[in-house]
């Protein structure tokens, strides 16, 4: 196989397409490259084609274009039980008729190894997740945790270079969802296994994810660390998606160099940093994270453009205070604010001045 | 876990009562509701199902028509040695003339000889000729002589009012006994016993009575001393040679208790002989042999119903819900034609000169001399029931598999099994509740079927059933058809039993 463009990539997905119905795309040109021990999150609104990536990773769905290779070989006709992927299913897919150690076992029976190196393996998983005791249930004696511990080890039992999981904590409930994101972050770091996580939750892909890539009507919208992705959405898409944030409409004034004027629909011009804006007199959403704008005039520079903004709502979060305020004519304007003792709450029915740095405030395509 | 309930005795609700008791009174209500719910269908369970079960059961031991018919003759026949080659002592000829007489008076004699008959063949016409002749027996002696002694012996007035003297009555035992049975029958019959004629074996029970010393009061004196003595064993053997068989006689004391294993002792090809229940001839064994092709037969059907629905159901349950509804209607459609008509429609295709045979031939697999026989025989029930039982063996599948998550072979998949091992020791295993449940179904189905193999069984593809409805409507013997039936009831349950113990009954599955 001749090297491929990037040389050190793994996982490839080059020029995919997917179609179910002939009529439809519903992956429309998916370029990644995933370096070896990499934990990359597909993270996406339902429906926008996630599964059907992973999917045609896995080999259960063919891609109707383009090419997916693994270790530089394209796996487009090698059939799944030959591509030696680990898989982790939302339903976890644990076999119903067969022990806990029987499930781990078989991907090495079909391997063909020995009883006791099967043994010695099947331990070793389990006690990996800490499920040691618990060989010889049945997947319906145990909790939704404890199964989607079981399925992870059985994933990694036959120790894949790479595994893909599908919303595999989807049924869990928060406090476990939490503590197995944990686990499975340290899990995969610790083997040095090749990961693609799919998932719908945003938070679960900012805190494990070494990269994300966002995922909308069959593109790749953005692939970027979480911080990146959170910090510098590259398109209105991400940054509605990832995390909370303010949206101003408004037609772009004046670009020059790394800063931009926008006049908004209500009249009054801000300042702002052009992402992916070109030319004056374009429509633009402007996008401001809650917690950079900032509400005490005195600590912003003299020349900053500001907004007058009415409080319309305080509302006491422990951590945080969250006040919702009317600002150019929108009234779900947040503002996000530490509790801190100098902090002021803000009464509702008070007008304030409100202002940010413009290199916090992102003119995106509208 | 640290221990709740700390307080001793039993936990208590707000109010104070036990915590079990307010919880039970709660669920009375519930309760109370549910059964009213159910009341109507238990009602009809009870009515159409149970009782007629246990009437069937309780038909395949029942044999009070012996005793009932012939109490006498039954009490006698406890001394007589049936081993001992000769037919029993007048004394209980005595006996069996009274419940004869009597037994003829309401018909029931030719019901009796029936039912003996299905013991030993012949005896029904045994009973009918006699039946014919035992009002002519000679006995009208007696009642000449006793009318020539004295006139008041004619009038039913008289005996009425001697037989309610508690004197005569001990004094004279067979002759109020008999009387008592006559007066009973006439009751039955709607005739007033004060306007009758007295029967002959009543003053035939007199005379033995009397020349046996008996001294009663009332009754005006008759000596009885220098009458002829009229041998009843005679009398019957006259009428009808076979008396003198002691085989009638084993037979009617082999079945005079009031229950019987007889039918039962029938069902499983044996035959009451003298030393008890014996294997009958070879050539006369039915019924085992025809148990066990029923089971045979019906596991075969069963076989092929898996090996020709398992794919079908895989497929229905794999395809889009559209294609699967209208594909499941044509598993259906056998369905909507009745069943006489499908099985005519066999009769047409197999036969052998019908279709399939042409059809072979034309293609030359067989040829035109060695045509297939097809019908009228175990291949023709087998492909007839199977044809007709597929859908319930398809439904069951259908739904089970449907049930099964497309992800777990995708799993087996991903951690390298290939097609076949995916399937089979992944999907198979999940499939299994079905094939269980679509198993049972057609197995209990194909046990009981019985218009199918009547069309096209011909003679060595006939199942039990059709025995069972040959002895309901056309031999008459229900004894035999409730032994036949509770056998294959028997059966059945035990086969459910064995099948619980292998497969387990909770991995039954109709779907969800
Ligand atoms: N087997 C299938 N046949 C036809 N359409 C499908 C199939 N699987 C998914 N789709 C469609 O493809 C789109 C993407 O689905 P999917 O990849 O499951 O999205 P996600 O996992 O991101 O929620 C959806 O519109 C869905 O309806
Ligand atoms: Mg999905």
């Amino acid at each position: 196989m001749a090297p491929t463009a990037a040389d050190n990539a793994f996982v490839e997905f080059d020029r995919v397409q997917k179609s179910y119905d002939g009529e439809t795309l519903v992956v429309k040109d998916l370029n990644l490259s995933m370096p070896r021990g990499e934990f990359l999150t597909m993270l996406g609104p339902s429906g926008s084609g996630k599964t059907t990536c992973l999917m045609m990773l896995a080999g259960f769905e063919t891609a109707t274009h383009g090419d997916i290779r693994i270790g530089g070989t394209s796996i487009n006709h090698i059939p799944p039980h030959k591509r030696g992927i680990g898989m982790v299913f939302q339903n976890y897919a644990l076999f119903p008729h067969m022990t806990v150690a029987e499930n781990l076992a078989f991907p090495l029976e079909v391997r063909k190894l020995g009883k006791s190196e099967r043994e010695a393996k099947v331990q070793r998983a389990l006690d990996m997740v800490q499920m040691g005791k618990f060989g010889g249930r049945r997947p319906a004696q145990l909790s939704g945790g404890q199964q989607q511990r079981i399925a992870l080890a059985r994933a990694l039992v036959f120790e894949p270079e790479l595994v893909l999981m599908d919303e595999p904590l989807g049924a869990l409930d928060k406090q476990l969802r939490e503590h197995m994101q944990f686990e499975i972050t340290r899990i995969a770091h610790n083997l040095g296994i090749t990961t693609v996580y799919v998932t719908h939750d945003q938070t679960e892909a900012l805190t494990m994810s070494d990269r994300v890539a966002v995922f909308d009507d069959g593109r790749i919208q953005q692939l970027a660390p979480p911080d990146e992705l959170y910090e510098a959405p590259q398109n209105s898409f991400v940054a509605q998606f990832i995390g909370e944030n303010n949206t101003l409409t408004g037609v772009i004034k004046s670009i020059d160099g790394g800063r931009c004027a926008v006049q908004l629909d209500s009249g009054e011009v801000i300042d702002a940093m052009p992402v992916n804006v070109s030319k004056p007199g374009e429509r633009t959403k402007v996008s401001i994270r809650p917690e950079r704008v900032e509400i005490n005039k005195s600590r912003l520079s003299p020349d900053a453009h500001t907004l007058k903004a009415e409080v319309l709502e305080f509302i006491y979060m422990g951590d945080i205070f969250r006040t919702r305020l009317r600002v150019a004519g929108r009234e779900d304007f947040i503002v996000k604010t530490r509790n801190a003792p100098d902090q002021v709450r803000l009464q509702p029915g008070t007008t304030i001045e409100i202002g940010w740095l413009p290199e916090d405030c992102r003119a995106l395509d509208a | 876990m640290t221990d709740t309930t700390s307080q001793s005795g039993p936990m208590l609700a707000a109010d104070g009562t036990p915590l079990k008791k307010s919880l039970h009174r709660a669920q009375r209500r519930q309760k109370v509701r549910a059964l009213m719910l159910i009341a109507p269908l238990l009602l009809f369970i009870l009515v159409t199902f149970i009782a007629p079960i246990f009437d069937m059961l309780l038909r395949s031991v029942e044999n009070d028509i012996v005793p009932d018919t012939l109490p006498r003759t039954v009490v006698a026949l406890q001394d007589w040695d049936n081993a001992s080659g000769e037919a029993p002592d007048e004394e209980t000829f005595r006996a069996f003339y009274t419940d004869f007489a009597l037994a003829e008076e309401q018909k029931a004699h030719t019901r009796l000889g029936s039912r003996l008959n299905f013991e030993m063949s012949g005896i029904s016409s045994v009973f009918r000729s006699t039946g014919r002749d035992v009002g002519k027996f000679d006995t009208d002696y007696y009642t000449d002589q006793f009318v020539d002694a004295d006139e008041v012996y004619e009038d039913p007035v008289q005996w009425s009012e001697w037989m309610a003297d508690d004197g005569v009555a001990s004094a004279l035992p067979q002759t109020a006994d008999a009387y008592a049975g006559w007066v009973k029958v006439l009751n039955e019959e709607g005739d007033d016993p004060l306007d009758e004629d007295i029967p002959d074996f009543v003053y035939t029970a007199l005379y033995h009575d009397l020349a046996a010393g008996a001294n009663p009061p009332v009754l005006p004196s008759v000596d009885v001393s220098g009458w002829d003595d009229i041998s009843l064993k005679e009398q019957f053997i006259d009428s009808n040679e076979d008396w003198a068989d002691p085989d009638i006689w084993a037979t009617i004391k082999a079945f005079s208790g009031p229950y019987t294993a007889g039918y039962f002792a029938n069902s499983i090809d044996l035959q009451s002989t003298p030393e008890g229940f014996a294997q009958r001839d070879e050539d006369e064994r039915i019924y085992i042999k025809l148990f066990i092709r029923t089971m045979v037969m019906s596991l075969a059907i069963t076989g092929m119903c898996i090996l020709l629905g398992y794919p079908i159901a895989y497929l229905l349950s794999h395809l889009p819900a559209r294609k699967a509804n209208l594909l499941m209607i044509l598993v259906l459609l056998p369905f909507w034609t009745s069943l006489l008509v499908r099985t005519s429609a066999w009769k047409v295709l197999l036969q052998n000169q019908g279709v399939i045979n042409d059809i072979l031939v034309w293609i030359g697999i067989v040829s035109d001399d060695n045509r297939l026989a097809l019908i009228n025989n175990a291949n023709g029930t087998i492909i007839a029931m199977t044809h007709i039982l597929l859908p319930f063996m398809i439904l069951p599948l259908f739904s089970v598999m449907k049930t099964i998550n497309p992800s777990y072979v995708r799993a087996a998949k991903s951690m390298g099994a290939n097609d076949w091992t995916a399937f089979w020791r992944v999907y198979f295993p999940n499939s299994v509740p079905g094939i269980g449940a679509g198993s049972i179904l057609v197995f209990i189905l194909s046990i009981g079927y019985y218009i199918t193999p009547e069309l096209v069984g011909g003679v060595d593809g006939v199942f039990i059933s059709n025995r069972i409805a040959y002895h309901i409507s056309s031999s008459l013997n229900w004894g035999l058809a409730a032994a036949l039936g509770s056998i294959l009831l028997v059966l059945v349950l035990g086969l459910y039993y064995v099948y619980d113990r292998v497969v387990g009954i909770d991995n039954v599955k109709l779907g969800g």
